[in-house]
């Protein structure tokens, strides 16, 4: 039994998992996929936003600029890839102007810093690509970008070198709770009992919240569809383009991303199915107009990928996260859409401080606050990498042509807390298979890496876990010999 | 630092040919960086038959014909360091290069070859809606998983795009025991070879269907199935012309690019049509002593004419070295164009103070066409007329200009190829 068992690998989850560590408390979380972030948290933005979007007063304006507020620090504890480019609510109507007053008013309130409206001239100055329509904007400095993938992984890497444990590939299919007040969750791999319940389920913890709950919540997926472009037009805007926002969102933004790729989107689409992160064609035409409206000369040739997530959107547009009233010792993060990862450090400080009161949860002495990420070689000297190489050759073999990743970063990958087990783990902690050919060269090399490192068949080795074998079976004539 | 007298970045048919080519004439160092782990390039992958008809006048499968080169390279005691990816060549010649062995090092280069070769364009740069999951590979990455490692990706495959690699790969997946449902081109014409076409396709009824694009992938975890439609002058699919097929592999081949990540960080100029390099008569990029031959420069349909034009490369580059680092200077340079319907030329100047007795000018066409006429203009005079039964842009063709009609016309500016109706 645990004290406490968190559902949902994905960001809200591993952060608050991260701040559960600090403790001393028995914590598992139960992941449903693979590997950490596989839902909402890995198809976004990655936009760590500033604030002025949330209603005055709201949960979610609050988490917002906590969230904001402790990003750079939670950065440089985890060696997360983060940067403060500064975010523009571009106005292209003379009669919308109002609304960026309204925007920056909202942000003043919330306590957003150092919002500033922007002239016609003082846009174009900052952004030259942008609309010739542009008629000014609203400046937040503080808004920022992020690499996902990495803030969702450190904290979970850094929970579990703190004792958390993670079992993965198990889906939470029904909770009961019993006499003595113990929470039984059956999975496909088993019972797990726990004290207290967290639900981070990103798009299911609708499902997750009615199995324990008469007050039922629905959480409805919205798909948003993105472009990603090539790093070679990644410099096309240096801030993170807004349009003004509507009651279905922030719109479609363009944005440098964190790695130097130029990101185009989101759609938003309400859907049914809570699995429905497949793009179409009408969404990424949709998207190709929008942005095209406040950036002007989008070199949409440029596409490398596109992709959908979902954001776990509830009817009031606002985050849920509680003591469930009629199921004491269960705790809800529910409707945790945008700004869901920039408010996911401060969402975990706040229940991890809930479950701290409730539990008297005392702290410990020897908890490691700091995570090293993968190293960067290509942050290093000659000098520094050739004695890197000398120690540990396999630093010296690119395997990633496109993104420049050598062995040794996917060997550290593999072999670190919670390790890559499939191409897409590899690639959201490494980068290998991320650029511009999309994993053409390397995948055969990155499958041949985890054959031999994790001592599976080749014809196990998955994509992204469960049937997403990327072979089949052996060709005629060969025998099953080695690769 | 060490240095060499030529550097050639990529040890497949080009590079492999340029440095044999260099060799003979006179150059003693010179150094293959070859990031694999053999020499030979995608040809090792290229098992089926069909190479070396023009070079050695016979039928050879793709790693027989590299291991001709690689025996010469052999014989000339040519150096060469694989596993070694090449990180940077800077506007002066210093190439920095990494490998497992031997660490990161930076060479001098007398002169710089780029033969790196061209990659497949992936699903992303399709825009191709519908779900991301296994079990979609460009036809190069399955024809390496089938050939080298020996694994089958799937049993019921649907291709998108029919370049020679798709076209090769039917065929290769057929033999395998797979069933290929269908191959799907964009164009209202095939990019691949007639022969492939024939050999790999119709000789196993595997339907191609022209004008036709994917507009959706089924399956969350594994591909289940793949929708075509029929595409409109637009381009844009024709609604109720969906087809939907089952299957459990989608294979790409639409399109190849010259790969120049390192070329464009060197600051050499680009063709905005070939996307490689604009070179000169001598293959020489805008930066002194860099030059360019292969899939790196221009997608070749044929590695014959790889060889040819790599040997050319080498050729150059021995002379480029041997004038003590220098171009010739001076001299009376002609602009080669290609217009109505011919897309590019390779070269796109030459001078003919440098240039051989015979010069090969290599272009593609933009679309089909038939009983047309391969025209070449010395300004406003047509000096070239030949009849063409097909001209197909899956082919590269060529006109061969002599240096002494050339230099007959010391006024001459501009050369133009172009295609005309009669």
């Amino acid at each position: 039994m645990y004290d406490v068992i968190i559902i949902g690998a994905g960001v809200t989850g591993s952060s608050v998992a991260r701040e559960l560590s600090r403790y001393n408390v028995s914590v598992c979380v139960l992941e449903k996929c693979e590997d950490v972030c596989e839902g909402t948290s890995k198809a976004n933005s990655a936009i760590v936003h500033a604030g002025f979007d949330a209603a005055e007063g709201s949960l979610m304006a609050k988490m917002n600029v906590r969230g904001n507020e402790m990003m750079g620090q939670l950065a440089e504890d985890l060696d997360i890839p983060f940067r403060r480019n500064g975010a523009m609510v571009v106005c292209i109507h003379k009669e919308a102007l109002d609304g960026l007053k309204t925007l920056y008013d909202r942000g003043i309130a919330n306590g957003v810093k150092d919002l500033r409206i922007l002239t016609r001239e003082e846009c174009l100055e900052m952004e030259p690509n942008l609309s010739d329509n542009v008629e000014g904007a609203l400046y937040a400095p503080t808004s920022g970008i992020i690499c996902p993938f990495i803030l969702n992984i450190a904290m979970a890497e850094n929970a579990a070198v703190n004792g958390v444990e993670f079992r993965f590939n198990t889906q939470v299919e029904d909770i009961q709770k019993d006499l003595q007040g113990i929470w039984h969750l059956r999975t496909n791999n088993g019972e797990y009992l726990a004290k207290y319940v967290v639900n981070a389920a990103g798009v299911y913890a609708d499902v997750i919240h009615n199995m324990v709950s008469k007050n039922k919540i629905k959480i409805t997926p919205r798909r948003g569809d993105y472009c990603l472009l090539d790093k070679e037009v990644g410099g096309h805007v240096d801030k993170t383009i807004f349009p003004q926002p509507t009651n279905l969102g922030k719109g479609v933004l363009v944005s440098p991303t964190i790695h130097g790729n130029l990101i185009v989107g989101p759609t938003a689409v309400d859907l049914e199915n809570k699995e429905g992160n497949n793009t179409t064609a009408d969404g990424i035409n949709d998207l190709i107009a929008k942005a095209n409206d406040h950036v002007k000369n989008l070199p949409m040739r440029k596409v490398i990928t596109s992709f959908a997530g979902l954001r776990a959107h509830e009817a009031n547009h606002e985050f849920i996260i509680r003591e469930v009233e009629d199921a004491p010792h269960f705790i809800d993060c529910a409707g945790i859409e945008s700004p869901g990862l920039t408010s996911a450090p401060a969402i975990g400080e706040m229940v991890g401080g809930m479950l701290k009161d409730m539990m008297k949860l005392t702290e410990k002495e020897n908890w490691i606050s700091k995570r090293k990420g993968i190293l960067n070689p290509q942050n290093l000297s000659i000098e520094e990498r050739n004695e890197l190489i000398k120690k540990e050759p396999a630093y010296g073999q690119i395997i990633c042509r496109c993104e420049s990743i050598s062995e040794g970063e996917i060997l550290d990958a593999i072999h670190r807390p919670l390790g890559a087990r499939s191409l897409d783990g590899v690639k959201r902690r490494t980068r290998a298979g991320m650029g511009r050919c999309q994993a053409g060269f390397c995948s055969p090399r990155v499958m041949e890496i985890l054959h031999r490192e994790l001592g599976l068949p080749l014809e196990e080795i998955t994509k992204s876990g469960g049937r997403s074998n990327i072979v089949l079976e052996r060709t005629k004539g060969t025998n099953g010999g080695e690769l | 630092m060490i240095s060499y007298d030529i550097v050639i970045i990529g040890g497949g048919p080009a590079g492999l040919a340029a440095a044999v080519s260099a060799r003979k004439a006179g150059i003693d160092k010179i150094l293959i960086l070859e990031r694999d782990k053999e020499l030979g390039g995608i040809l090792n992958q290229c098992i089926h038959n069909g190479f070396g008809l023009h070079t050695f006048k016979e039928e050879l499968t793709g790693p027989e014909y590299a291991g001709r080169f690689i025996d010469q390279v052999l014989e000339a005691k040519i150096e060469y360091r694989l596993n070694t990816m090449v990180m940077d060549i800077s506007p002066d010649r210093v190439v920095t290069a990494m490998s497992r062995a031997d660490g990161m090092y930076q060479i001098q280069a007398g002169a710089v070859i780029l033969a790196m070769g061209c990659r497949e364009r992936p699903r992303g740069a399709l825009n191709i809606p519908g779900y991301r999951p296994a079990g979609i590979f460009s036809a190069g990455t399955a024809q390496r998983l089938v050939n080298i490692e020996g694994y089958m990706p799937g049993r019921e495959v649907v291709i998108l795009g029919s370049g020679d690699i798709g076209l090769i790969m039917a065929r290769r997946m057929t033999l395998e025991g797979a069933i290929v449902k269908v191959v799907a081109e964009l164009l209202p014409y095939s990019g691949g070879l007639k022969r492939n076409i024939v050999q790999c396709l119709n000789d196993f009824d595997i339907p191609l269907k022209l004008s036709h694009t994917v507009v959706d992938i089924e399956g969350k975890e594994h591909v289940t199935a793949v929708t075509i439609a029929e595409v409109g002058k637009d381009m844009k699919p024709i609604p109720g012309t969906e087809e939907r097929y089952t299957c459990d592999t989608l294979l790409l081949s639409c399109g190849l690019i010259p790969e120049n990540e390192l070329s464009n960080k060197a600051g050499i100029k680009m063709s905005p049509v070939t996307s490689g390099p604009i070179v000169n008569e001598s293959l020489e990029t805008n930066i002194p002593g860099v030059f360019a031959c292969g899939n790196v420069l221009h997608v070749h349909d044929l590695v014959d004419y790889v060889s040819e034009e790599a040997k050319k490369a080498g050729e150059s580059a021995a002379k480029f070295v041997k004038a003590g680092g220098k171009d010739t200077e001076g001299g009376h340079v002609i602009e080669v164009k290609a217009t109505d319907g011919a897309r590019y030329t390779v070269p796109t100047t030459i001078n003919v103070d440098n240039m051989d007795d015979l010069l090969t000018v290599r272009f593609r066409v933009g679309a089909v066409y038939k009983d047309s006429f391969v025209s070449v203009y010395f300004d406003d005079e047509r000096v070239m007329h030949n009849k063409k039964r097909i001209l197909a842009p899956g082919e590269m063709e060529q006109v061969i200009l002599q240096k002494k009609k050339l230099a007959e016309k010391p006024g001459l500016k501009t050369i133009t190829v172009k295609i005309e109706a009669e």
